[in-house]
């Protein structure tokens, strides 16, 4: 190709011109260093991109565990199983989980999936490997913050892990960790030092949002090579950006209300308390609203889930075009949408407070928003498939991952339009319907987004394949698995079965679904030995896996597979490359695919090119 | 040659981050005080008097404004003796208004109005405390940059770093404006 025989002519320009180089060079000169400064505290985005993934799969493992460990409760509550006392001590006495640690493990798993699996292991992983491979930066625009931005959520991880091991075990008042319950330590014992813990490590996980976040927007904005003009940007970039000013924007809402949580749990505060009896005792607390807590939270909490989403979205799309041969459907339409996704975001967090005695007025106005985010939504949905449609389809276990995420975004964003609706919801606000809801559309959807990414890009992380027979093993198992465990909860919803109950044999409505939940524990624990398996598969290939033998094992168009198979420090050995086209050149004119790094020829040119 | 590899910076990447931070900090004060507004709405919000430190802290820290002001103007011009005399001047003054918020606290508790009073009471502690923290963060900056300009090895040309502190000290400048005029006038 003659890309790489520029590459390889400019080899030698390039000692003269690493010294003069690019803007700011400070982390220019240690790329020679020891272990310690390549790949503990490395400030390489590339091995940074590692270390989130690396930690968030270990995070998603416990995550997932404690859902499995949960699920056996829901799913055989007259069963014991004497070798949950032996792992879990006197929180399953006699082989049967305490309802202390049923919360305990609920919250947890939700506080872990969320923010570290899918905030950190999905944003920070991706975001950190590809936005200056695919904008051709040699780094982020702070390498250093960006090491921090890692380092924090490290302690953060610390923090939360050590909570799981504290006396009175972690804190277990649900993820969203309301007052008055999670403001009082004699409410509960996961109210106690867990709470704690939880709420510190949720500050450094904020910090560490923050510093990754702005980095990702200054990289994005101010670091992208000659001809990459924000139109000529990858959607991945796009989906990247705008997930970090989410996060940037309202990150700090979340902390003010930790903050002031924090305040009245151990300053005698009232932001939150009132009028409140604990124990038979009155406190002295009054004045505070704990729907105070619920608006700054969701303020965040709602923003968060398109945090989540939106890398997934960018991902799939680019994943799709490659592997369909095809452009993208409606480039600006996608941007678009993703933009429009991005404000509405703002905007609709009150539909999470329908039922707390919320002005039905108010409520109607965010009934009208969350509504109106079924259209960039739909459009996406259009463009993903009318980008497949006709499409050479490659097969691939990202392309594979890929389509299950539009399967399952369409499957749950639907019920999105009917919990938006205030009257609905008041019918099936905190059952089951819910939890599928954002099962399917968030968790599934987020996890075949980040599956996806994975398999697409592992390539270019370790500079070798995955196992292609596990991979699809791994595909159908997740994906009808998933179908399997979240879809009778709609039904289990629509009869009124609230969440976050331990048992639910007691109740006459509820015990005709005693074999359906027996259904779902089985396929949880069969979906997570999937994941294992995948688990195993990553860990194998990074260190036995097939080699790669072509830069651009995919055919695709992108900067990052410009670069070498194994990237050193600064991405390119040579200059960085110049952009002249964008990125989505698949089967134009009868030529399979055409680099953004190939200048434009005389006849496109005269079509104005794109 | 010219055109190699140099990465094109519109603007230098760490006044951008630095933007952005402060676009993010916003957020966060933001948040404080749009719950300071709900909880004002809602029944039994107890006024009072803001201590009249807090105007003098005020002055000190717009004051302190301008000499960051001028210690830019004097690194730009290479009077080095000028720019330390005038960053060790600025970060006397950040000290003198942290010092000046706790007396603040400490007459608010003389006055019967301690941290664990009425919501209104715990949010002027809170907001105030939170922003303290942030002007203790510029004065840490002030230091490093105050360290820089004694080392005798290594000397620093670039401007960037001192734009960049001077940058955010005027916004933790303009923030304690904004938060007092909202303090007094949301009472």
């Amino acid at each position: 190709m003659s890309n790489e025989a520029t590459l390889h002519s400019q080899q030698e320009v390039m000692h003269g011109a690493a010294a003069h180089g690019h803007g700011h060079d400070d982390h220019e000169h240690h790329h020679e260093g020891g272990f310690i400064s390549k790949y503990v505290f490395s400030m390489d985005h590339k091995t940074i991109a590692k270390q989130f993934l690396i930690t968030g799969i270990l995070w998603a493992i416990v995550g997932a565990f404690f859902s499995v460990l949960f699920r056996l409760q829901l799913g055989f509550p007259d069963t014991t199983f004497p070798w949950l006392e032996s792992i879990l001590g006197h929180w399953a006495k006699g082989g049967h989980i305490s309802p202390e640690a049923y919360y305990a493990l609920v919250t947890m798993h939700g506080t872990i999936l969320v923010f570290f699996v899918l905030t950190a292991g999905l944003s920070g992983t991706f975001s950190n490997l590809l936005i200056p491979l695919q904008v051709g930066a040699r780094d982020m625009a702070s390498p250093f913050m960006n090491m921090l931005s890692y380092w924090f959520f490290f302690m953060a991880s610390c923090v939360m892990m050590c909570s799981l091991f504290v006396q009175t075990g972690p804190a277990s008042g649900g993820w969203t960790s309301y007052p008055p319950l999670s403001a009082l330590g004699d409410a509960s014992i996961g109210s106690k030092i867990g709470m704690d813990l939880w709420l510190t490590s949720m500050a450094l996980f904020v910090v560490s949002q923050l510093l990754g976040g702005l980095n990702y927007i200054s990289t994005i904005l101010n670091m992208r090579t000659k001809g990459m003009s924000m139109t000529k940007m990858p959607l991945t970039i796009w989906s990247f950006f705008f997930t970090a000013v989410l996060g940037v924007l309202s990150f700090p809402v979340l902390l003010s209300g930790f903050i002031l949580l924090l305040f009245d749990r151990h300053a005698g505060t009232s932001f939150y308390l009132s009028e409140l009896f604990v124990a038979g005792k009155a406190l002295s607390n009054e004045g505070g609203s704990a729907i105070l807590y619920q608006h700054l939270f969701w303020f965040l909490g709602h923003p968060e889930v398109y945090i989540i989403i939106l890398p997934a979205m960018g991902m799939v799309s680019e994943v799709m075009a490659v592997n369909a041969r095809k452009p993208i459907f409606g480039y600006l339409a996608m941007v678009g949408s993703m933009f429009a996704i991005a404000i509405l975001a703002f905007l609709v967090w009150a539909h999470h407070m329908f039922v707390t005695g919320l002005n039905p007025f108010l409520g109607a106005f965010f009934v009208l928003l969350t509504l109106l985010i079924a259209v960039p939504s739909a459009i996406k949905v259009f463009n993903w498939i009318t980008t497949i449609w006709r499409g050479n389809i490659r097969f691939t276990p990202g392309m594979l991952f890929s389509i299950g995420f539009v399967s399952t975004f369409i499957s749950g964003g639907l019920t999105g339009i009917w919990l938006g609706n205030s009257s609905i919801d008041i019918h099936l606000h905190d059952t089951y319907f819910v939890i599928a809801h954002f099962h399917i559309v968030m968790g599934v959807s987020a996890f075949l987004g980040l599956f996806a990414g994975v398999y697409h890009w592992f390539p270019k992380m370790f500079g070798r394949y995955l196992n292609n027979t596990l991979s699809y093993i791994h595909f159908w198992i997740t994906l009808v698995g998933a179908y399997l465990i979240f879809w009778p909860m709609h039904y289990e919803g629509m009869a009124g079965m609230p969440r976050r109950y331990y048992d639910y044999s007691n109740w006459e409505s509820f015990k005709q679904f005693g074999d359906l939940n027996h259904f779902i524990s089985i396929v949880v624990i069969i979906v997570f030995a999937a994941q294992l398996l995948f688990v195993f598969n990553f860990f194998y290939s990074v260190f036995k896996g097939r080699k790669l033998t072509t830069t651009n094992p995919w055919n695709a168009t992108t900067l990052e597979w410009t670069t070498p198979i194994n990237p050193g420090h600064g991405n390119w050995p040579g200059e960085i490359p110049e952009v002249y086209r964008w990125p989505y050149d698949y089967s134009k004119d009868g030529v399979d695919f055409i680099p953004q790094t190939v200048p434009l020829s005389k006849d496109e040119e005269a079509a104005g090119g794109h | 040659m010219q055109a190699m590899s140099v990465q094109r910076n519109k603007i230098h990447p760490h006044k951008y981050s630095l933007w952005i931070a402060m676009g993010s900090i916003t957020m966060m004060f933001i948040g404080f005080t749009s719950a300071y507004v709900v909880k004002r709405a809602q029944a039994n919000w107890f006024t009072f008097q803001l201590p009249m430190i807090f105007w003098i802290s005020t002055g000190i820290i717009l004051s302190s404004s301008f000499t960051v002001q001028m210690a830019v103007k004097q690194f730009r011009n290479r009077h080095m003796q000028r720019y330390k005399q005038l960053i060790t001047l600025t970060a006397v003054l950040g000290v003198a208004f942290a010092v000046c918020q706790w007396i603040g606290f400490m007459q608010m508790n003389a006055m019967g109005l301690p941290l664990n009073g009425p919501a209104s009471v715990s949010f002027i502690y809170v907001i105030v405390s939170v922003h303290l923290l942030h002007v203790l963060g510029g004065v840490v900056a002030l230091l490093i940059m105050f360290g820089r300009a004694f080392r005798t090895r290594i000397r620093t040309y670039s401007p960037v770093p001192i734009e960049v502190a001077a940058t955010y000290w005027h916004f933790v400048d303009a923030l304690w404006i904004y938060l007092l005029i909202f303090l007094s006038i949301a009472r």
